[in-house]
């Protein structure tokens, strides 16, 4: 051959998927993720804090969030919501339906709670029993949910339109129909919020608001772990996510499929938003009410893959840095919720990067001292390279 | 064998998390020689060709060419060492003629100069005596074009080193003659040539050396002149193994499948299957010959019913599965098991456990629990009573579940019977290696008891013994007077184990033949266009004599058809 000479250097390092890891060894890297999050967040904070010390990041975190039974609550409250939206969106991820719409989908489950106490029992000065208006307003939040999720699954099932675009820009619209709702309610009293409404709030159980809400989430998490893992329409949905092909081919009818999944996923956001409001001490509805849990719920249900015990965790987590962290904020005399976003969203950024070392590894680049010791280049072949 | 060493691989081992693909390769490869890699599918010698020509990066072990060490982390450090590589799935741009997608492989600061291109990609072809029409659009090409396209690309870009994969997978035997004179004559230019194959006769017609992988491990090297086809098929498997295919005889039955002036369109509109008549008897096997995608894909999913007929009959039994859901076809027992490339696409879940996968067309079916009549007489009325009332009530909330329970224990069944290695029944498919991964689907299909088996591509990618354990399930199943429909690739294995083969060139039936009285040769010819059968027979060509309907009842299906059309 030709005496041009060609060098290339072996790159820094090499990156290869591995198998299976051990549970053991992936729990203790999301550990250390966790940590490590926490660790740049109490450094960060004592930094651009007035006060405070890394010591105290860790006490008023663990204050901040389970500090008292009240916060211990609102803790195990936030967690079942989040938990709630999670496993709504669950199947539709399941059947790679990107749903990005929970927001929406919640937002109008509230509205159509609202609306059904504020037209029953405001409209009518209580002339119907709270048990009606409740039964009436569950009814309403799940239909409408299901509305919200299911316009753009018809789309997607008749016209194969992007899902993910669709569900997103449902949001918004879910957005300005609160505030026309609003508008019009308010009309003529001079407000821009909601007055009390005191008809058909869900009822309290065993002396805490929270409960229901917290019996909801453990009762959709079981149900959902049960419909995906051993019911026929489950295992519909996950052939259809994975392989279209072969559930067309079984005889599946896709199209039904989609819908019918949708139907499910935002009757559940439905149910939360119904939570959110109905369930609330002083039921109102604004554009925030959602509290973006459907877009947080999209990293939960993600991260913690279709288990429903890690996706338990991972909701735990978020709503343990989210609780804690506004107590630090007070201790560190930080003013802006820009800081307390810069830290939750490190401990995002971490576990999300942990995603990538449990399915991958990496191996540096070999020395080429170890080339010799394996005994690649002795004597003999020296000989015959030149 | 003297000479100068082109490349050499030493220890070079890769894996793919637990999965090793090569472990402790050893190769040299000299200057002007054809060095065939011939290894049972999943034996890593495309792993090991990858690793050459950069696209994957051994974790172990240290290629030298030329003597020297180097390391290759891309396809372009690969070409800078002159090593080419022909993929079996062509890397052309369809819209671009022959020249243009030459000229796409120029680098930074080489002038696009089409005339000087042509001048010395024209000295190549009359070098190596390719036959190439530069203009030709590549959409316009055959598959035996477009892979000479490809191997004109590698050396004008200047490989000394050439890797071909497969490079006779979709050729007709004439065509492979055409492309085996090539690589004589770049071998007396003195380029290395490495070609990866399964199929023994090519190796030994057109290779110096044979090296041998199994189940990524490197067996040895041994010269082509010095060694046999059996011997190589026992370093290639391992064990001593009967290369015979046997045909049954069976007694045939009346048509189950008469398929008669069928056109079906394609994805892109264009006709993919012309009017094709055929049928098929129980206890029959019939093979369909042709080049890739001839309407072979398109005839399965017809009969499936999948995809829309244009025009045609398509009668199981005397009744029309045209317009039919795929569902009530496979209740009538028509089975459909298509493999694609990629082995998953139709009939499996990749990410399913095998146990899931088995119950794929079953899991709408309630469970049914069984009652002991006998026993039940001998109890007390209330005791019987309030068993068959429990029964009743398990059977009506076991409705919206699956039966997982006795998916998994067919899965374990067919695990057992066709020796598939899975760690569990629950280990997704995806996991198994290509031959299981057909095993379960294939099986499954049997399991089914079909009274007519589509299948398309059954032992693509299986190594021999699995393949041959898939022609016995076939055979076994044409004793039980099943008609199979059988689309293959290889000629060799469709000639033995067929009745009768039926050709398709372009979608069109070019003729049916009997597999016993027909040669290799004469099937080539009309996988190209170049015979036609058909014409020169008369007008009921592909139409049983003996069908399920009369003359007048064909007739009436006829009118009835032309009514729905209006």
């Amino acid at each position: 051959m030709d005496n041009q000479k060609v060098t290339v250097k072996e790159p820094l390092f090499h990156v290869a998927k591995r198998d299976n890891l051990k549970t053991k060894y992936k729990v203790l890297i999301y550990a250390c993720a966790i940590i490590l999050a926490l660790v740049i967040g109490s450094i960060t904070c004592t930094v651009i804090g007035d006060r405070g010390n890394p010591i105290v990041f860790f006490s008023s975190l663990f204050n901040g969030a389970l500090g008292s039974e009240r916060k211990i609550f609102k803790f195990l409250k936030d967690t079942s919501l989040l938990l709630c939206v999670s496993m709504a969106l669950l199947p539709a991820f399941k059947m790679k339906f990107w749903n990005l719409g929970a927001n929406g989908q919640i937002l109008v489950g509230g509205l159509a709670a609202i609306a059904c106490m504020w037209y029953m029992g405001r409209g009518t000065n209580g002339a119907i029993s709270d048990t009606v208006i409740i039964i009436c307003s569950v009814i309403a939040s799940m239909v409408a949910g299901a509305i919200w999720a299911v316009i753009p699954a018809i789309f997607k099932a008749l016209f194969n339109t992007n899902e993910s675009l669709f569900t997103l820009m449902m949001n918004y619209i879910a957005q300005s129909l609160v505030l026309l709702m609003i508008a019009i309610w308010v009309q003529g009293t001079g407000k821009t919020t909601l007055p009390e409404i005191n008809y058909g709030h869900l009822p309290i159980l065993f002396g805490k608001r929270e409960i229901l809400t917290i019996l909801m989430g453990a009762v959709i998490t079981s149900a959902m772990f049960a419909y995906l893992k051993f019911s026929k329409q489950g295992y519909e949905l996950s052939l259809v996510g994975d392989s279209q092909n072969t559930a067309r081919y079984t005889g599946i009818n896709v199209k039904k499929v989609i819908i019918r999944t949708l139907i499910v996923s935002g009757a559940i956001c439905g149910i939360v938003g119904l939570l959110l409001t109905a369930g609330a001490v002083t039921p109102t509805i604004g554009t925030n009410t959602a509290n973006n849990m459907g877009f947080t719920a999209i990293m939960t249900t993600w991260l913690g893959g279709s288990n429903p015990l890690f996706i338990a965790g991972t909701c735990a987590l978020v709503s343990f840095v989210n609780n804690g962290m506004s107590e630090v904020k007070t201790n560190f005399g930080i003013q802006s919720d820009v800081y307390a976003n810069v830290v939750i969203g490190i401990v995002y950024f971490l576990i999300i990067a942990c995603a990538f070392l449990v399915q991958y590894k990496v191996t540096l680049r070999k020395k080429k001292k170890q080339a010799k010791e394996n005994g690649f280049l002795n004597g003999e072949d020296k000989k015959e390279v030149k | 064998m003297e000479g100068k060493v082109a490349l050499e691989l030493r220890n070079i081992t890769k894996t793919f998390g637990k999965i090793v693909a090569n472990k402790n390769v050893n190769l040299k490869v000299y200057e002007k020689e054809v060095l065939s890699i011939l290894g049972e599918n999943g034996s890593g010698k495309t792993t090991l060709m990858n690793v050459i020509s950069g696209i994957y990066a051994p974790e172990e072990g240290e290629i030298r060419i030329n003597g020297e060490v180097v390391y290759i982390s891309s396809p372009q450090d690969a070409f800078k060492y002159k090593i080419g590589m022909i993929h079996q799935h062509f890397k052309l741009v369809e819209v671009f003629t022959a020249l243009q997608n030459i000229a796409l492989i120029l680098e930074k600061g080489q002038k696009y100069d089409l005339k000087e291109i042509r001048t010395s990609v024209k000295n190549i072809c009359e070098k190596y005596g390719f036959e190439i029409d530069l203009d030709k659009k590549v959409y316009n090409m055959s598959v035996s074009e477009k892979q000479t396209l490809e191997i004109i690309k590698v050396l004008y870009r200047g490989a000394d080193i050439l890797i071909l994969d497969e490079p006779t997978a979709v050729l007709t035997p004439q065509e492979t003659k055409k492309l085996f004179a090539v690589i004589n004559n770049m071998r007396e230019d003195g380029k290395s040539i490495i070609i990866i194959t399964h199929k023994l006769n090519e190796v030994m017609e057109i290779s110096d050396r044979v090296a041998i992988l199994r189940k990524g491990e490197y067996i040895t090297t041994v010269s082509t002149k010095e060694t046999n086809e059996k011997e190589l098929t026992e370093m290639m498997v391992g064990k001593k193994v009967d290369l015979r295919i046997e045909r049954v005889k069976t007694e045939i039955d009346k048509p189950l499948l008469e398929i008669r002036e069928l056109s079906i369109k394609g994805d892109d509109g264009s006709k993919k299957i012309e009017d094709v008549s055929f049928y098929i008897r129980g206890g029959e096997i019939l093979g369909v010959a042709g080049i890739a995608g001839c309407g072979q894909k398109e005839l399965c999913e017809a009969i499936a019913g999948l995809r829309k007929i244009e025009s045609g009959f398509i009668m199981h039994e005397g009744e029309s599965l045209v317009g039919l859901a795929p569902k009530v076809i496979i209740e009538k027992g028509v089975s459909m098991s298509f493999i694609p490339e990629d082995r998953l696409g139709m009939g499996l879940a990749p990410n399913f456990s095998i146990t899931d996968n088995m119950m794929l067309k079953t899991y709408a079916e309630n469970k049914v629990y069984m009652i002991d009549e006998e026993e039940l007489a001998t109890y007390p009325k209330w005791k019987a009573f309030s068993i068959r009332a429990w029964v009743a009530i398990k059977t009506f909330f076991s409705r919206p579940f699956v039966d997982r329970k006795s998916a998994r224990k067919k899965a374990n069944k067919l695990i057992e019977k066709l020796e598939i290695s899975t760690p569990s029944t629950e280990t997704p498919v995806r996991r198994l290696s290509g031959g299981n991964i057909q095993k379960v689907l294939v099986g499954r299909e049997i399991e089914s008891s079909p009274n007519v088996i589509v299948t398309a591509y059954p032992v693509r990618g299986l190594d021999v013994n699995s393949s041959y354990l898939i022609y016995d399930m076939l055979n076994e199943e044409k004793r039980k007077g099943t008609g199979i429909l059988f689309i293959g690739e290889d000629l060799d294995v469709m000639l033995a184990l067929c009745d009768k083969i039926m050709v398709l060139c372009h979608g069109k039936n070019m003729g049916i033949v009997h597999a016993s009285k027909t040669t290799k040769e004469e099937i080539g010819l009309m996988m190209t266009g170049s015979l036609n059968l058909s014409e020169t027979k008369n007008k009921e060509y592909g139409k049983a004599k003996d069908s399920n309907l009369t003359e007048e009842e064909w007739q009436k299906q006829k009118e009835e058809a032309e009514k729905e059309g209006e």
